[in-house]
């Protein structure tokens, strides 16, 4: 699914007069897995977050799949499915099978088939024991599992991950980048983690509000290295 | 995240209290307690006191949970109570700090033996002949289960608040805790927000 943006950029006003979060931006992604990359605060939440419509950007605009993010909010979200780096701030619902149906609400009207499909969801991440537990009883890892769990429950075309693995150990940082890594849809990932990056077929460089380098992984991750090394 | 406060107040079960429909857990609750506020008297107090004692009982809860969840309702009852004496005299005093221990047994009995899921679809039901006069009952039910569920992950970021303030040797103030305590809980706030905005809730 493409999602251009189109001299995309923000820009708000600071008590210090207007300040650039991210400039005008001009790209088109069409390929599989895309990786954004760069330093903390260059803007790369912000441009992940205009892809459906959590940032609107203050110039130009970010189409996706035809339609406009900040005008057609609803049919992007229907399509974009986002993740968060804390999954304790997206994790909304007392128990682990509820937060899943609140996903479903609004494609599943009928009260126990939707209850009978989160517990399909859960089963297909493993989670099907913790179903009527509390999601705060969860570890870290799990609660971002049931996360993507319930974000990926309503089938959206492009998920957009942001730094979906930052507070997670090894093992669960395999284990989410595993399940990103293999799924059908189209993924923008956020990351540190330079081996995930390398494992996209194309990533932006982000660095002082706006893309600085934009190619193949490897090629991108080494300038990324050296720019922070010079 | 371990939390002292809710985390699995619910417990499955069987008992009678597990068995009854939420609508006459809830509305006996409510009666309760009104009972309990409107009656101004010390022996009656003792009563409501052993109807909430038997009301844990009924439902098999946990001597443990009970000292857990009461431990701080408790303190607040005897600094209530001491404001009574105080002010007014022992017998007000004791049925302060008798009827406040008794409301809270008398909640965690409902708590313990209704999952917060049943409570919340109980809720839509009767919230429904609303929906004609523009109230939208899912949206009730979920603005209440993210009240619920906000609980524990505040307290959290109260404990961690606090220890960071602790850690740099700013135990003693505060406003040390305080203060970025209330901004972690607001930005909590934006970032649920924005959760559920990027879920698509409210959409539609």
């Amino acid at each position: 699914m493409p999602i251009v943006f189109d001299a995309a950029g923000l820009t708000v006003e600071a008590p210090d007069g207007p300040r650039v979060i991210l400039e005008p931006t001009t790209v088109e992604l069409v390929e599989r897995r895309i990786g954004v990359i760069g330093a903390n605060g260059s803007g790369k939440s912000t441009l992940a977050r205009m892809i459906n419509g959590l940032v609107t950007p203050s110039t130009g605009q970010v189409v996706v799949d035809g339609y406009d993010v900040t005008r057609q909010g609803r049919e992007v979200r229907r399509r974009v499915g986002f993740c968060f780096t804390d999954p304790a701030a997206q994790l909304v619902m007392p128990t682990c099978v509820e937060d899943v149906e609140l996903s479903l609400r609004r494609t599943v009207k009928d009260a126990r088939q939707r209850r009978q499909r989160a517990l399909d969801v859960l089963t297909r991440h493993g989670l099907a024991e913790h179903a009527d537990v509390s999601v705060h009883a969860l570890s870290g890892g799990q609660k971002q599992l049931l996360a993507l769990a319930g974000v990926l429950a309503v089938e959206p075309a492009v998920l957009v991950a942001d730094e979906p693995t930052t507070l997670l150990d090894l093992a669960n940082t395999r284990r989410v980048a595993d399940l990103l890594f293999g799924l059908d849809q189209q993924v923008v990932l956020v990351t540190h983690d330079l081996d995930l990056a390398r494992r996209c077929d194309r990533v932006l460089v982000v660095a002082d509000a706006a893309v600085r380098y934009d190619g193949p992984a490897d090629a991108a991750v080494d300038h990324y290295l050296q720019s922070v090394t010079a | 995240m371990s939390n002292p406060l809710l985390v699995g107040v619910y417990q499955p079960g069987t008992s009678l209290l597990h068995r009854l429909p939420v609508g006459a857990k809830l509305g006996g609750l409510g009666v309760l307690s009104l009972t309990i506020v409107a009656v101004r008297d010390a022996r009656a107090a003792v009563v409501f006191l052993a109807v909430a004692v038997a009301l844990a009982l009924v439902g098999r809860i946990g001597l443990r949970m009970l000292a857990r969840t009461t431990r701080s309702v408790l303190l607040i009852a005897v600094i209530a109570g001491a404001v009574q004496w105080w002010v007014s005299g022992p017998a007000k005093a004791v049925e302060t700090l008798l009827d406040l221990v008794s409301l809270a047994l008398a909640a965690i009995a409902v708590s313990a033996t209704t999952p917060v899921n049943a409570i919340l679809d109980s809720l839509v039901r009767w919230i429904s002949p609303l929906r004609r006069i523009g109230v939208d009952p899912d949206r009730v039910a979920m603005t209440i289960g993210l009240a619920v569920q906000a609980l524990p992950g505040t307290v959290a970021l109260a404990l961690e608040t606090r220890d960071a303030a602790r850690a740099r040797g700013l135990g003693r103030h505060p406003r040390a805790y305080l203060t970025p305590f209330v901004i972690r809980v607001v930005a909590r706030a934006h970032e649920t927000g924005d959760a559920l905005a990027a879920r698509g809730v409210g959409d539609d």
